[in-house]
């Protein structure tokens, strides 16, 4: 061991670590809110109870965007794809466990396999667990080929990854192909249906955000912030790079591909284009909807998700045929006059309420004349 | 003497610019080494070149007697052997201690060290490397409304806080002001006296050099033209020569 070893084991061995960035008395606050409106909205507004179960996921989007594209200055325009692989890894897992998948994908009508009841929930669980890992492998493979791209060419190549596999998975007849592949049916009516998966909803996107908000206040949050502020001063610090955006990209893709594999279920049917690799919609909804809130913040894409959620549910509801319209006026407002986004903007004004010290730059004229 | 860096007949060119040619170098354990050169006589190159930041066409690089001609700067970084930058490079939109913080040896970290948090040990480190290059009351501002000359030191103050067993300067006095001078050479020395690190310091401000340094090496026009120590460079009639433009 050299000098140098010993100095840095001294550093490493330690003894009581401290937390940075903890949940403040704000965080609880509007960590409270977001919970209780989580448990009521469904018994206040049963009739939108798939609508809220789909703002869960919108949430969710835009904090696993967020963890590349706000916090690591990776704007990848492709993670998309992880919902689609998530969405096809479940429901492969839940047909193959019991029946032939290619047998079960060739008929439109499943070949009228009937599941039962426990078939039904074991094959919804091991299908939402390998497709959060085989989504995280997934990234894992591709970031070891896209992790050297920079800037737009890392934009276009991760875009170029979630249209390709549209196209790849519409050609892939085991599958289903361009057809498509219907669910199995929920064992029970429909109303337990819609419960069953707003709650499952609503919790991943809970847990991502509990487990995003830790991941931040540990080393891994201020590497990625290193690497997003000067890739090239991290390389040269000795910086992990490649570990730790590849690992970044993993978690973004473990919380997506649990969320591919509810939306699969909760809609029932499942093909390539529309359903698992919407990249024009969901896959851009997500950029736009951290972009809105904040990037680079813990609650930016939270707020920017409700947000965006609602004015797109009111627009389609209320001015049909001027939907698309009304979001691209929002994009272009957020992106041309407002860029840091409404939790960036009341950061900067506001940093205490984040549990942001800024110390004013004559605080040591202050303290000498106390 | 234990020369912590050997430079052994290196030659790099971009395209037809030959930007360093035949350069052998030796930096000892524990001085103060210099380089000098008129603008364009291949330092940075030269300092690229060790650090790992491009390959070189011919030549051997060793750090403790390890080749590292052919492997990465994060790689080399981890040896021990860091660099500072010409252009300032910090993490703008991080405050001074995160800067500090992230700047931690990641020589043995393992992969879940990544997801390990702060010791209370680190926090006190850095604020006392802050405090040591006069940014403790600056520890809470975001490094990017730093002044140049500021964020100059906290670039220096970042490289202590990695430990490292050399550190390479880029023009460590340029684009500060000449009243803070002093106290960075101050500073310079004791991180080579108290903390034991090599130093190896390319610098255009002769009185700096002169005052600081052991040994001292002169190129022009990427080549090696003088070396020995600061007097004797001072008087050496090629470098007054090179300096001068009468090549």
């Amino acid at each position: 061991m050299t000098a140098a070893d010993e100095r840095a084991q001294e550093v490493a061995t330690t003894a009581e670590p401290t937390s940075r960035r903890v949940f403040t008395f704000n965080d609880y606050m509007m960590f409270g809110a977001i919970v209780i409106f989580g448990i009521v909205g469904p018994f206040l507004f049963p009739n939108y109870t798939f609508q809220i179960a789909v703002l869960w996921l919108m949430v969710l989007f835009a904090q696993t965007w967020d963890v590349m594209g706000g916090q690591m200055g990776y704007n990848s325009l492709g993670n998309i794809f992880f919902f689609g692989a998530g969405m096809y890894i479940c429901t492969v897992t839940q047909i193959g466990l019991f029946t032939d998948v290619g047998n079960y994908t060739s008929s439109s009508d499943g070949g009228s396999f009937q599941f039962t009841p426990d078939q039904y929930y074991i094959g919804v669980a091991v299908g939402l667990v390998f497709a959060a890992i085989g989504s995280s492998l997934l990234a894992v493979a591709l970031g070891w080929i896209v992790f050297g791209l920079r800037g737009p060419y890392f934009a276009i190549g991760t875009l170029g990854i979630a249209l390709g596999a549209g196209e790849l998975v519409g050609a892939w007849e085991w599958v289903g192909g361009g057809g498509g592949i219907p669910i199995p049916v929920y064992p029970g009516s429909g109303d337990g249906k819609s419960f069953f998966y707003y709650t499952l909803c609503f919790g991943a996107a809970m847990a991502t955000f509990l487990f995003l908000k830790w991941l931040y206040s540990t080393r891994f949050g201020l590497a990625i912030n290193a690497i997003r502020d000067d890739e090239e001063k991290a390389e040269a610090m000795g910086i992990h790079t490649m570990r730790h955006k590849t690992a970044a990209w993993a978690i973004s893709a473990f919380f997506l591909g649990i969320s591919g594999g509810l939306f699969g279920n909760m809609t029932g049917f499942i093909e390539p284009l529309e359903v698992a690799f919407p990249a024009p919609t969901f896959g851009l909804f997500m950029v736009a909807m951290a972009l809105l809130g904040g990037k680079g913040t813990i609650w930016g894409p939270v707020v920017g998700a409700i947000l965006f959620h609602i004015v797109k549910e009111a627009t389609w509801t209320y001015f049909l045929g001027w939907q698309w319209v009304a979001l691209g006026v929002i994009i272009i407002v957020n992106i041309v006059y407002f860029q840091q986004g409404i939790v960036g903007w009341l950061q900067e004004k506001y940093p205490h309420w984040f549990g942001i010290e800024v110390e004013a730059r004559n605080a040591g004229a202050k303290r000498a004349a106390e | 003497m234990n020369n912590l860096i050997e430079v052994r007949n290196v030659s790099k060119a971009f395209g037809g610019v030959v930007a360093n040619d035949d350069i052998s170098i030796d930096v000892p354990e524990g001085q103060i080494t210099g380089l000098i050169g008129p603008n364009g006589s291949g330092k940075t190159t030269l300092f690229n070149s060790i650090v790992g930041y491009h390959p070189i066409d011919s030549g051997s690089i060793k750090f403790k007697g390890k080749e590292i001609s052919k492997i990465r700067v994060q790689q080399i970084a981890r040896l021990g052997m860091l660099r500072t930058f010409q252009q300032t490079r910090i993490y703008a939109n991080m405050n001074c201690v995160d800067n500090m913080l992230i700047s931690v040896p990641h020589r043995n970290a393992k992969f879940f060290d990544m997801f390990k948090p702060y010791p209370h040990e680190l926090h006190e480190q850095a604020e006392h490397l802050l405090e040591f290059v006069g940014l403790y009351e600056k520890r809470k501002l975001p490094s990017g409304d730093l002044s140049f000359g500021q964020q100059k030191l906290l670039e220096f103050a970042m490289a202590l806080m990695n430990k490292p067993e050399i550190l390479l300067l880029d023009e460590p006095t340029a684009g500060i002001n000449p009243t803070l001078i002093n106290g960075l050479i101050d500073r310079l020395k004791r991180a080579n006296t108290e903390f034991g690190i090599t130093l190896f310091v390319i610098e255009h401000n002769m009185r700096v050099i002169m005052n600081m340094a052991d040994t001292i090496y002169c190129l022009a026009h990427g080549e090696l033209l003088a070396s020995g120590e600061p007097e004797k460079i001072q008087n050496d009639q090629r470098v007054i020569d090179a300096y001068l433009g009468a090549h």
